[in-house]
């Protein structure tokens, strides 16, 4: 008996304790809710209007392309069993979406790693951003596909060659955004961090990278946009399980309707992992990034 | 050789190279001993920034050297440690970790986790900010990030504090507010300071002697002036005293009458027919 009204009551304290309700947290919470309808509703609105649109234009049964309501009707098997696996390539969209995310990962992992060290560098040093800088900017104009066909000479394996075409695509913005943000670190910042003598590791993480995030985070953000745009074309060319190559499959087999959803997916991933950096920046900078 | 506290020693400073080359500082010589308060007061553009840079250990001179407590400055370090005129907080870091930055580096060696943490709030407490110590610089007002800054500068116990126009940016009311802070502390912890300052009634008001520098390039220190007034000192009642007033024209004097910027009026004519022949 006296667990059972201790254990509720010792919850509600602890739940209390965490979600504090003070006044301010009201107000923001109030004011949440509103920003929150201001947001949601307008997009809600022009949405459903353009669906009535497109229904009206394709509703024709010998239109090329289906409607709304015929895409949901052709696709319903796909929208229900995202997870399906009947072997080989034939897996459901919640697998495909995966296998591109996961080479998104790896590729975009290591721009940010090299990206984010030569920025460093190039900002850091003038001679290193005279000489490397011109290279950056000639390369960083060569399409994303065009990469493909000499990472598959040197790699001689579509695997690594994907992931390869995403990290060149990526680092650029990188690179670039992290130098300028390097460059641009006030002067009274390294004042500060001479006059109370921090060390070369020191004044990296505590003054540079801080400093420096905001830059950084936009470049990050720009990033992980072009790696989903490159993934999707990447996929196309060199087949297997992927989100891009699922397009390019239902294509060939003349299924459109699978294609519109393909395409409503990847551009819902696309948003979702754009905001993700975004808010990551946003936590990591304490707003002070965009 | 001299035995004071700090002293500035046939310093010049050239900024750049060759025909280029701007001669900004030539001969500053000057003595501070323990304790002192010192303005530095000039024009724009003379050159106290400079100076208080070179002390500093910021820029190297192009001749001439700092002493302090003995020893030649050639760089930078906390025994000197500065407030800016925009203050020059972290803005990813919150009023306590600004401080806790330097606190934690500089006094590393001498005090425990625990003592440091004591230390740094003792330093927030004592200009006034303890209701801050979470909160970020953008979301505190002007006043209350020079307070930070005073607070981060002194928690490093330095031998000179180095105020470089510390309230300039800031209005009349906030401005009065932290003169008087500084007073306050400045009593209790009698501090060696070199502050730079546009205001002459601050500068009177603050300091032990004005420094006053002549216009550049090529200033120089113009002449000295020793504020006798006694301390604790009250900006209401020296507002009619006579000797306030004194030193006060004495600076004025020096500053418009001895240094007046001469702006060229003579350049002005010939722009004028030019103009009217363009329009005709
Ligand atoms: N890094 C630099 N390179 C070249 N010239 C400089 C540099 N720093 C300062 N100067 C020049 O030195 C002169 C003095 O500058 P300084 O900043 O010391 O003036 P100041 O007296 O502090 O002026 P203010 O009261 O406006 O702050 C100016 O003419 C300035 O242009
Ligand atoms: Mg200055």
């Amino acid at each position: 008996m006296t667990t059972d009204v201790t254990t509720p009551k010792t919850t509600g304290a602890l739940v209390a304790m965490k979600l504090r309700p003070s006044p301010v947290l009201q107000e923001k919470l109030l004011h949440l809710g509103k920003t929150f309808l201001a947001n949601v509703v307008p997009p809600i609105v022009v949405l459903a209007g353009l669906l009535a649109l497109w229904e009206f234009l394709c509703a024709d049964p010998a239109s090329t392309l289906p409607a709304p309501s015929r895409v949901i009707s052709d696709t319903w098997e796909l929208i229900v069993n995202p997870f399906y696996d009947h072997g080989g390539n034939d897996l459901g969209l919640g697998w495909q979406i995966l296998a591109s995310l996961e080479r998104v990962a790896y590729g975009y992992a290591l721009a940010v790693i090299a990206g984010i060290s030569l920025g460093v560098l190039v900002g850091k040093s003038n001679w290193a951003m005279r000489g490397l800088d011109p290279i950056f900017q000639v390369l960083r104009t060569v399409p994303p596909l065009a990469w493909l066909p000499i990472s598959l000479a040197a790699f001689q394996a579509s695997a690594p060659s994907a992931i390869f075409v995403i990290f060149i695509t990526a680092i650029w913005p990188i690179i670039i955004n992290t130098a300028v943000g390097v460059r641009n670190i006030p002067d009274d910042y390294r004042n500060v961090a001479r006059v109370v003598r921090l060390n070369g590791f020191e004044n990296f993480t505590k003054i540079m990278l801080p400093a420096a995030a905001p830059y950084i985070f936009s470049g990050l953000r720009i990033g992980i946009g072009l790696s989903w745009l490159a993934i999707v074309a990447a996929e196309m060319l060199i087949g297997g399980v992927g989100i891009g190559f699922f397009i390019w499959d239902a294509w060939n087999a003349s299924m459109i309707s699978d294609i519109v959803l393909a395409l409503i997916y990847v551009g819902i991933v696309g948003f979702l992992l754009d905001r993700m950096v975004g808010f990551i920046g946003n936590r990591v900078t304490r707003g002070t990034s965009a | 050789m001299s035995n004071h506290y700090l002293s500035i020693e046939n310093v010049q400073k050239t900024f750049g190279r060759g025909p280029e080359a701007l001669n900004v500082l030539k001969d500053i010589n000057l003595t501070v001993d323990r304790g002192e308060y010192i303005a530095i007061i000039g024009h724009s553009g003379c050159g106290k920034s400079t100076v208080l840079n070179v002390v500093a250990g910021l820029l190297d001179a192009s001749a001439g050297g700092v002493i302090l407590d003995g020893k030649e400055v050639n760089q930078p370090g906390p025994d000197r440690s500065l407030v800016f005129q925009n203050h020059s907080l972290l803005p990813w870091l919150t009023v306590y970790e600004n401080v806790a930055l330097a606190v934690n580096k500089v006094c590393a060696k001498t005090m425990n986790k625990a003592e440091r943490k004591e230390w740094i709030l003792k330093n927030l407490d004592m200009v006034g900010m303890s209701h801050a110590l979470d909160q970020l610089p953008t979301q505190i007002s002007g006043g209350m990030k020079q307070r930070v800054g005073i607070a981060r500068a002194l928690a490093m116990e330095p031998k000179v504090l180095l105020l470089d126009e510390p309230f300039g940016a800031l209005d009349a009311l906030t401005r009065a507010h932290l003169q008087d802070e500084v007073m306050r502390i400045q009593a209790d912890l009698n501090n060696t300071v070199m502050m730079i300052t546009h205001d002459v009634d601050e500068a009177v008001l603050l300091s032990d002697r004005i420094v006053m520098m002549t216009n550049g390039p090529s200033a120089t220190i113009g002449e000295i002036l020793d504020i006798k007034l006694p301390r604790p000192r009250d900006r209401i009642a020296l507002a009619e005293d006579p000797e306030y007033n004194h030193y006060r024209r004495e600076v004025l004097r020096f500053l418009h009458e001895k240094q007046r910027k001469v702006k060229p009026l003579q350049k002005a004519p010939p722009a004028e027919p030019a103009r009217q022949a363009q329009q005709a």
